[in-house]
């Protein structure tokens, strides 16, 4: 019995990493390829780790195990976010077909001044601090 | 059990030659620092099955390592690039 569920999540984790370099492979742009990337290769090493503690079965390797499994958990969003924030910062190019991108009216690519999008002549103004180096 | 870790190995060598592709082809460096992120968590996929593999489990502290390195070269990565400023490739 555990040796067919091993073997299942030996092979689910290996057809969704196949999944997600597909993914890669095919989508049109940056986003829509991290988008594939991220979120299909983090389940697949959560899969092949949770038969690796189901296989040794000792309380300090399935420790070990959902130690990967909490820390790829943790740095996929963050390497995901801080690629893309910098993809779209070096000006990487989106989709034809994409619908909205609410930053390219608000945002100014050679200052990094990012808008609210509610300002008005007078708020805009730059107020001087006392901080401020001279 | 032998011929299921056998098949996993095939898929996820399919795998790392699918995102290699994507690594050579581009188009923008960003893309390809997608792909070696990638490539980093099929590796470490691929490391906790020959773990399973070869009955020793001290391959899954080589699997942390590989993740932990994977994570930073992105870091890395992608703080080169916002220093770098828009470019055209």
């Amino acid at each position: 019995m555990i040796d067919f569920l091993k073997g299942a999540l030996v092979i689910a984790g290996a057809l969704f990493m196949l999944l997600a370099s597909l993914g890669l492979l095919r989508l049109p742009d940056l986003l829509t390829r991290m988008h594939a990337t991220t979120k299909a290769a983090t389940l697949g090493v959560i899969l092949i780790m949770l038969a690796a503690a189901m296989h040794f079965a000792e309380p300090s390797i399935i420790a070990r195990a959902f130690a990967i499994i909490v820390f790829i958990l943790m740095t996929a969003p963050v390497a995901a976010h801080v690629i893309g924030r910098a993809g779209y910062f070096v000006g990487s190019k989106l989709w034809s077909g994409t619908v909205k991108d609410e930053l390219r009216p608000n945002y100014d690519p050679l200052t990094h001044e990012l808008k609210s999008g509610m300002e008005t002549q007078e708020n805009a103004k730059r107020q001087p601090r006392e901080t401020d180096p001279d | 059990m032998d011929t299921v870790i056998l098949i996993s190995q095939v898929i996820m060598s399919l795998a790392l030659i699918l995102s290699f592709v994507r690594v050579v082809r581009g188009p923008s460096l960003p893309d390809r620092v997608v792909a070696l992120e990638l490539f980093s968590t099929t590796v470490v996929g691929l490391v906790g099955v020959y773990a399973i593999k070869t009955n020793v489990p001290i391959f899954l502290d080589a699997a942390i390592v590989i993740a932990l390195m994977g994570f930073l070269a992105a870091i890395g990565f992608a703080r080169f690039l916002e220093r770098g400023g828009p470019r055209d490739d």
